[in-house]
């Protein structure tokens, strides 16, 4: 029989408040019957509540529960990342759901658990645990997608995430059965343990089999290729707030699990997983720019150029996984803060933008924006800016250290082809802002004024941005520091 | 000194930035305001190019004006400004430049005034601080944030076909930055430091030696970056759509300090840092640079768009300087500095010239002109005055380079210096027989006799134009002996670098050792 210390639940602080204010946020639903965007500023209260808990649990990080959950400087600065997403798409969606008429207090409970998932994700250092996180941010999240009942592409979303990601899920529960019959254990640092001891499982190929379904399930949730093709379908379809919490809450955690199976649990394993890495960023970068480059939706571009992103990402792990040290882990620490920054941004901004019901999402109904809403374009200019990658904004730099731990790897190679594809963006990012400003046309995307709360989250997201690109030591020292416990 | 004369790089960077930034917060209906605020702060901006160019001491090899504060800790990253005798020129160019195109855009710019007065100086500053700049890592950083100015420029401003030269000129840039960066944190990798004098002296030391193959490859990352930008043959083709596209003053600007930017580069990255590699490839570059400088002038001469022949011969011009500094030699790289500058001032009138052709007939064609010597005499005049500095008559600023040009590649391999010669001949024919058909002969077209001729704003600036071509023409000493100490020492490096590689490095090194003599140069330059 377990018994649970104090100082256990203390270290599930973060996890336990979010918790309760999800299901605080259901049972108050019933009874608010008209002012449901009460229940949003709630789940924002909640968030900000578990940012001090969180705050409270890094003045004394260890493990707990019996090393099956870790709240280390790691997992801090996850949570971190998926405080910051749900926050910010919170903002972003409390006068949305109110203009599409779909203000149901669910939502942000549902938000709260994908977040909640997520954290668990980042923090278990026990692969059940790990699935039990990657089950509860994923059902909420096929719940989000498939949101506006009544919309056809929001419930092809849905079903076409639920699918494709419940297949991805049982690969990932496969690897772990592997792992578990390879070593005995579903423990990562037992396993790390039982492996670098010399224990005969470690040179066995079903171990190889291990990871590689392992990683089949992560690259789904981190739409890597080449499981990435539902990204498009999925973030044009699902109302865009939620494609904003899609494209990074979940995305980052599944980075989170890559660099802990990968760099600690099956450290081992390098050797091929490196390639499959390899191959894997080279592949998802340029079908993920690809796709961006002629896609006449913002969404859809969007989701396409989040690919991309992950691709960049995975090339900071190869960096990592080839030199085994921090420098690659942090510098994906540090874009997965960047990224989070300009991405969920740029996609509550899209849903402002694309008035009520969504009707405009295409490059060409942004015509003429920067002259009738000069503010509104100028923010989105320097989110897609950053995304693009130039200097002074946090997407340079996020590139930038990525790149040079890969050239610090003599990944040569691939920072080639990374750099290659991180041009070719430029391209589609800057056919919005041509869009924007140098087409004679009339504006179809709304030109109402950017609600407050939009405007708040926004404002977030651009001064953040700008900080990183401008002074990036603070944070990347947050993630230096985080990188360090692993493996 | 105080506080202004430790911090002058700085405040000559951000001043514009500034300027901008007041812009920024002005109506947008108040043009006339706009205007002359714009034409201030960069008219200041130039007063502060000419005080540092006159406070520059000529007895220095090294930087001036230095500032180095550290402002990213990890990588170290410096905020390190400084300028010597290659960088000092350009800025004054820069200076004398910006408020030119301001001044050319007075009647031309019409809509949106603001945000354009706000990109123009926006960009002074990235092209301030990609000449001031000492770390690897800032200069990289002004190098690509000067870029989306230009791309507002050429794609709000500019003609019809402006998105598609707009993008283009983006990308082609980004492709050839893109490799620099990996070459940059390379050797970031191998040196631990983004600060360039750190990098030479751990070269020099031998503290840091490149395998020769590794010095190959970044010295082409490098030069391929720098190439595009020049731009060289065969990786021209963006620039004759950016320049015709764009609006007259992103032309001038292209033109006059964009392009320049390249062949700084070569100079002040490319040489000191891979010299065995320069030396090695130097052929192959000179090669192209002449094939540039026939191609260019070849294409120049068939072209119907004015524009699009001063956009050609940029091709050629930029051929010569590219041979100059390829020649590796001391003669050769003065006068591929000095006619750095030339085609900033010469090309860059010419790009207004045409711009004020085009303002009165809203055309481009050469067709569409003829006989305008009679209806635009003072036009025609100036016209006249900076064609022939284009060629490089003597007496103007063009001959000076151009000889200083020849000479050197003379001296590297004579047949580079007859050859380059040719394309000087080309020159003339080209750009005489545009100024034949467009100011000469009969009024053909109606329309060309009710233009009116310059007004007092176009007067002053072509004055000022025509001043400087000739005191650069006639008395280039202030300017040649700003950079002699730094181009003396650029090339001695080279040789004592390369002295200690392969025997027939050697014996090159020796060569330009012996012709870089003060008194040969000073001789030359007469």
């Amino acid at each position: 029989m377990m018994t649970v210390k104090a100082a256990d639940i203390f270290r599930l602080l973060p996890e336990i408040i979010l918790s309760a204010f999800a299901v605080l946020v259901m049972v108050l639903d019933p009874f608010v019957k008209t002012r449901k965007s009460g229940l949003g500023w709630l789940a924002l209260a909640g968030v900000i509540a578990t940012g001090v808990g969180t705050f409270w649990t890094s003045q004394a990080p260890g493990e707990s529960f019996r090393r099956s959950l870790a709240a280390d400087p790691f997992s801090l600065y996850f949570i971190l990342i998926f405080l910051l997403v749900a926050a910010l798409t919170i903002l972003g969606s409390v006068r949305y759901l109110e203009r599409d008429n779909i203000n149901h207090g669910e939502f942000y409970a549902l938000v709260l658990m994908a977040t909640v998932g997520a954290c668990f994700m980042a923090a278990s250092m026990d692969l059940i645990l790990l699935f039990i996180g990657l089950e509860i941010s994923s059902i909420s999240t096929y719940i989000l997608a498939g949101f506006k009942r009544t919309d056809a592409l929001s419930n092809e979303a849905s079903l076409k995430y639920f699918l494709l990601g419940s297949f991805a899920t049982a690969f990932f529960l496969y690897g772990i059965a592997f792992v578990y019959g390879l070593t005995g254990t579903t423990n990562l640092l037992t396993i790390n343990e039982r492996l670098g001891r010399g224990d005969p499982a470690a040179a066995s190929h079903f171990l190889w089999v291990a990871a590689i379904l392992l990683f089949v399930g992560i690259a789904f949730k981190a739409s890597t290729a080449p499981f990435q093709i539902w990204t498009p379908d999925v973030y044009q379809g699902a109302p865009a707030p939620v494609s904003a919490l899609l494209s990074v809450g979940p995305k980052a955690a599944a980075f989170a699990i890559l660099l802990r199976v990968f760099l600690g649990g099956l450290a081992t394993t390098s050797a091929v997983t490196f390639w499959v890495l390899w191959l894997s960023a080279i592949l998802t970068m340029c079908l993920g720019n690809l796709g961006a480059l002629f896609q006449p939706n913002v969404k859809r571009l969007l989701g396409y150029s989040s690919i991309a992103h992950a691709g960049y990402v995975l090339v900071g792990i190869a960096a990592a996984l080839r030199t085994g040290g921090a420098e690659g882990s942090a510098s994906v620490l540090f874009y997965l803060i960047a990224y989070a920054l300009m991405n969920v941004g740029a996609f509550v901004l899209v849903a402002h933008l694309a008035g009520t019901g969504e009707r405009a999402t295409s490059i060409d109904d942004y015509t003429g924006l920067g002259y009738l809403r000069p503010g509104t374009a100028a923010v989105l200019s320097v989110l897609l800016l950053s995304l693009a990658g130039l200097p002074t904004t946090a997407g340079f730099f996020a590139k930038f250290y990525v790149f040079r731990a890969a050239v610090h790897a003599h990944l040569i190679g691939l920072t080639i082809v990374a750099v290659l594809n991180s041009v070719v963006s430029w391209y589609y990012y800057l056919r919005i802002v041509v869009a924007m400003y140098m087409r004679e046309g009339k504006t179809e995307a709304s030109t109402y004024a950017v609600p407050w709360p939009l405007g708040t989250a926004l404002f977030v997201s651009v001064v953040g941005i700008l900080f990183l690109g401008l002074y990036p030591n603070l944070f990347l020292k947050l993630a230096s520091l985080a990188a360090r416990p692993l493996p | 000194m105080g506080w202004l004369g430790e911090h002058s790089l700085t405040v000559l960077t951000f001043l514009p930035l500034a300027g901008a930034l007041i812009i920024a917060f002005l109506s947008p209906d108040s043009a006339k305001r706009i205007r002359w605020i714009a034409l201030v702060v960069s008219l200041i901006e130039f007063l502060l190019a000419i005080m540092i160019f006159s406070g520059f001491s000529l007895h220095e090899p090294g930087m001036q004006f230095v500032e180095d504060y550290p402002w990213i800790t990890s990588p170290p990253i410096g905020y390190h400004m400084g300028v010597d005798g290659l960088s000092v020129l350009l800025v004054l160019l820069t200076g004398f430049l910006t408020p030119l195109s301001i001044l050319a855009s007075w009647s031309g710019i019409t809509k949106r005034v603001k945000e354009f007065h706000l990109f123009v100086l926006a960009l002074e500053t990235g092209m301030i601080g990609v000449f001031v700049s000492l770390d690897l890592f800032l200069f990289f950083l002004f190098w690509e944030a000067m870029l989306i100015p230009m791309y507002f420029l050429i794609g709000v401003w500019g003609h019809e076909r402006r998105l598609h030269a707009a993008v283009k000129f983006i990308l082609y840039t980004m492709a050839g930055s893109a490799l620099m960066l990996v070459a940059i944190l390379y050797l970031y990798n191998a040196t631990g430091t983004f600060n360039l004098q750190a990098i030479l002296e751990q070269l020099s030391s031998g503290q840091l030696a490149l395998a020769p193959k590794v010095e190959n490859w970044l010295f082409w990352a490098f030069f391929v970056a720098f190439a595009i930008k020049v731009p060289l043959f065969p990786l021209h083709t963006w620039l004759p759509d950016a320049h015709t596209e764009a609006p007259t003053a992103g032309s001038v600007i292209l033109a006059g300090v964009l392009l320049k930017m390249g062949t700084y580069g070569m100079l002040r990255f490319c040489l000191p840092l891979f010299p065995h590699a320069s030396v090695t490839y130097g052929p192959i570059v000179s090669v192209l640079a002449i094939i540039g400088i026939l191609y260019g002038a070849l294409v120049a001469m068939v072209q119907p768009d004015l524009k699009r022949l001063v956009a050609y011969s940029s091709v050629a011009h930029l051929g010569f300087v590219v041979l100059g500094i390829f020649a590796l030699n001391v003669n050769g790289v003065e006068g591929a500095i000095y006619q750095m500058c030339n085609h900033g001032v010469s090309t860059g009138a010419l790009f207004i010239l045409v711009g004020m052709l085009y303002d009165r007939r809203h055309t481009r064609l050469i067709k569409d002109f003829g006989g305008l010597s009679t209806t635009v005499p003072v036009l025609g005049t100036f016209f006249m005055i900076v064609t022939l500095s284009s060629l490089g008559l003597p007496m103007m600023n063009g001959f000076v380079g151009e000889f200083l040009i020849i000479l050197g590649a003379f001296r590297s391999h004579a047949a580079y210096g007859a050859l380059a010669a040719v394309g000087v001949i080309f020159a003339a024919v080209y750009l005489l027989w545009m100024y034949q058909r467009v100011f000469l002969g009969e009024v053909t077209d109606d329309k060309n006799r009710a233009i009116p001729d310059c007004n007092w704003r176009e007067k002053a600036m072509m004055i000022a134009v025509v001043l400087v071509i000739l005191w650069m023409g006639i008395y280039p000493q202030p300017f040649l002996r700003r950079m002699d100490q730094t181009v003396n020492q650029m090339v001695e490096h080279i040789a004592l670098a390369t002295t200690s590689a392969t025997p027939a490095a050697t014996q090159q090194a020796a060569r330009h050792a012996t012709l870089k003599a003060p008194a040969e140069t000073s001789e030359a330059r007469r």
